[in-house]
């Protein structure tokens, strides 16, 4: 069996999950990756063993489907030191409100499979009694705004989770890492006039995460900027932010 | 702030040049699998790699599929030294991963920012054509989309009209998904070059002649230089270094990638009009004065060889905003004396030279809109302004001339007759196009030179 650190990596073929997986490799990790799609998965897979000297595998997986993340944890050869969750559903607001079916699914990818699938990911770590979880959340799950809600509400939920599950998994040694990116140029932003000074390129993001689970950090925004945004953001009192056009 | 999945991204762009400069409808692929769904969405189309041309070869109004996300390697038979890898892998990419392992891509360009499909399909060529050919000669098999839907994969044995044509076609075939490449083991990571200096044309050309056993050459030109000196050059000879020949430290590991000896980068805002007669002139004269008593002989990092301008990133940008337009072009062997003669007369009479004047001489040709062809090869850079863009015409004549062509993958300010004149396969392109469906793959450069 190999020696080197496990990193597992839920969503790799996302822009930051691919991200995240090179960047673990590169630093030596094995690795295992999802996806729901097998095609794109296998297209991953192959091309992290062939840039990287480390073992790959790869999972299919639905991460909505409650047999599927049970499968997931059979198919770990073993428990993982990181567990990267880079799971994301962002569809435009105005068509997660006008059908509340895909306004569901928003909420169930955003917040509620990853929780569910983090839940036990952790019990795992607990007991070993050892091991990092980084949850990528979102600055718009900071507070409610009218143009990006749905999205938002359920990120909040999920970083309201990472938070307490930290509380929890601190006293067995896990660490449990919020991280909340910012803009970055990713599929899920694409078309949007975004403000270059704010956005970055998920390369960064995966930097940031390996550094954070290496420093044991509680919760990061990649750009420290968005610190002071989201903190200006919520001070505003409701009187006000509801009459904004955010 | 707000995504509409129906519409694409709308984005100024230009090529390496920076002229010109055109809106273009432009969408960003992450797998394959996304590409005929493109297909169904616009009226034509062209792949865009990482925008290394320095026209508008790559360049649409109506959709640029840019490949810079499809850039996963698919696998390696290191038996047979076949890598297949996807259309948008950048050869530098490739090469850092390559090179440790005692590997090469057996033909690179001037530059390492540039994606395999991008090679593929302006068949680039390097310093080591006259042995080498280009490199669709090292390309095995492609795995491509054409206009109807349908991906196909073709090679010397399936579909080889196909497969000629997309060599050096600039992506008015189809576009190119995946490509298996035959691979060269390399002795180390390091080039063995001479200097050889040339007073004149009639001595470079000779040099060039005395040393075709040479696995690679290529000259430095002095555009500027008039009268006598006409064709003033600096010829580099090179070939992979054996371990012996390395610095001490490195000959335990010849494959290790050594550092780039120094990296320059040109800010944003340089000003036009840096490169002008004096200050071009005035390089010229020290830099060919500081080879001038030849026989030097250095080894030198594979990145300092092949990619020199790579350490000095962003150097489109000493031209300013208007950007630059480089003529490259090719002359028979019998015409090429006379022909080059006249271009470079005409071209230090104009007073527009450029430090980047390369001089080399090609082996044989590929397939119908490849640029390589026997004879002699000049590229030329030039600060854009109208003088120049007519200068660009003027030696298009000269090319025209003397059975030349012009290369596609540099071109910004040619025309159709040129083109014809110096493809005269053009026609058999034609055929292979209608062929595989490939009427909606067009971009800004074969609308204006009347390819599609």
């Amino acid at each position: 069996m190999s020696d080197k650190p496990l990193a597992l990596i839920l969503a790799v073929t996302s822009d930051i999950g691919r991200a995240v997986a090179r960047a673990c490799a590169a630093a030596g990790h094995d690795l295992v990756v999802t996806a729901r799609d097998r095609q794109r998965l296998d297209v991953e897979v192959a091309d992290l063993g062939q840039r990287y000297p480390v073992a790959v595998q790869g999972v299919e997986m639905d991460v909505l489907d409650r047999a599927h993340r049970a499968r997931l944890l059979e198919q770990l050869p073993r428990t993982p030191d990181l567990v990267v969750c880079a799971i994301g559903l962002m569809p435009a607001q105005d068509d997660a409100q006008a059908d509340p079916d895909l306004a569901e699914r928003v909420m169930q990818t955003n917040y509620i499979a990853p929780a569910l699938m983090l839940e036990q990911l952790a019990e795992l770590c607990r007991e070993r009694g050892s091991g990092a979880l980084v949850g990528i959340s979102s600055v718009a799950g900071d507070r409610g705004r009218r143009s990006n809600y749905i999205y938002g509400s359920a990120k909040a939920g999920f970083s309201a989770y990472l938070s307490g599950l930290r509380a929890r998994m601190h006293d067995h040694g896990v660490s449990v890492i919020t991280v909340k990116p910012g803009f970055v140029r990713t599929r899920m932003t694409e078309g949007m006039r975004l403000p270059a000074l704010l956005t970055i390129d998920p390369e960064h993001v995966a930097r940031s995460i390996l550094a954070a689970a290496g420093s044991r950090t509680n919760a990061i925004y990649v750009k420290r900027i968005w610190r002071v945004i989201m903190w200006v953001i919520g001070l505003l009192p409701e009187s006000v932010f509801k009459r904004l056009k955010l | 702030m707000k995504l509409d999945p129906a519409s694409f991204q709308q984005v100024s762009l230009a090529g390496w040049g920076n002229y010109p400069r055109i809106e273009c409808a432009l969408a960003h692929p992450r797998y394959i699998d996304e590409l005929p769904g493109l297909l169904d969405r616009t009226h034509s189309l062209i792949a865009r790699g990482n925008g290394r041309s320095y026209g508008d070869a790559a360049l649409s109004p109506d959709l640029a599929v840019a490949t810079r996300y499809l850039n996963r390697i698919r696998g390696f038979d290191r038996e047979a030294g076949l890598m297949t890898c996807e259309a948008g892998v950048l050869l530098d990419d490739l090469l850092e991963l390559l090179v440790p392992q005692g590997w090469f891509v057996p033909v690179v360009p001037g530059t390492a920012q540039v994606s395999l499909g991008g090679m593929a399909a302006a068949d680039v060529h390097g310093k080591n054509h006259h042995i080498d050919g280009a490199f669709g000669r090292h390309v095995h098999s492609m795995k491509m989309l054409l206009g109807n839907g349908q991906v196909i994969d073709c090679s010397r044995q399936e579909h080889p009209e196909l497969f000629s044509a997309t060599l050096g076609g600039m992506g008015l075939t189809g576009i190119i998904l995946e490509l298996t490449v035959r691979l060269a083991p390399i002795e180390s990571a390091w080039v063995r070059q001479t200097t050889q200096p040339a007073g004149n044309l009639d001595e470079v050309m000779a040099l060039f002649e005395a040393s075709a056993d040479q696995p690679l050459s290529v000259a430095w030109l002095d555009c500027l230089a008039a009268g006598k000196a006409r064709g003033r050059s600096l010829l580099f000879c090179g070939q992979v270094a054996q371990t012996a020949q390395l610095p001490k430290r490195y000959q335990a590991r010849p494959h290790q990638i050594p550092a780039r000896s120094r990296s320059w980068s040109i800010p944003p805002w340089t000003p036009g009009g840096l490169l002008n007669r004096w200050s071009v002139s005035a390089f010229n004269r020290l830099y060919y004065g500081r080879h001038r008593m030849g026989g030097a002989t250095r080894t030198l990092p594979y990145r300092d060889y092949y990619f020199p301008l790579d350490g000095l990133a962003d150097w489109n940008r000493l031209y300013g905003r208007r950007g630059l337009i480089q003529h490259q072009c090719v002359l028979p062997p019998e015409a090429s004396r006379e022909g080059l003669g006249e271009i470079l007369s005409r071209t230090s009479r104009a007073g527009q030279g450029s430090m980047l004047a390369v001089l080399k001489k090609f082996g044989p040709g590929a397939g119908p809109l490849s640029f390589p062809m026997p004879g002699y090869t000049l590229a030329l850079d030039f600060p854009v302004n109208t003088e120049t863009l007519r200068l660009s015409r003027e030696l298009d004549a000269i090319v025209r001339a003397h059975q030349g062509r012009i290369y596609l993958a540099k071109d910004a300010a040619s025309d159709a007759l040129t083109v014809q004149s110096g493809y005269p396969e053009l026609p058999a392109f034609a055929q292979v196009r209608a062929a595989y469906h490939a009427e909606r793959f067009q971009s800004a450069l074969s609308r204006r030179l009347e390819l599609t």
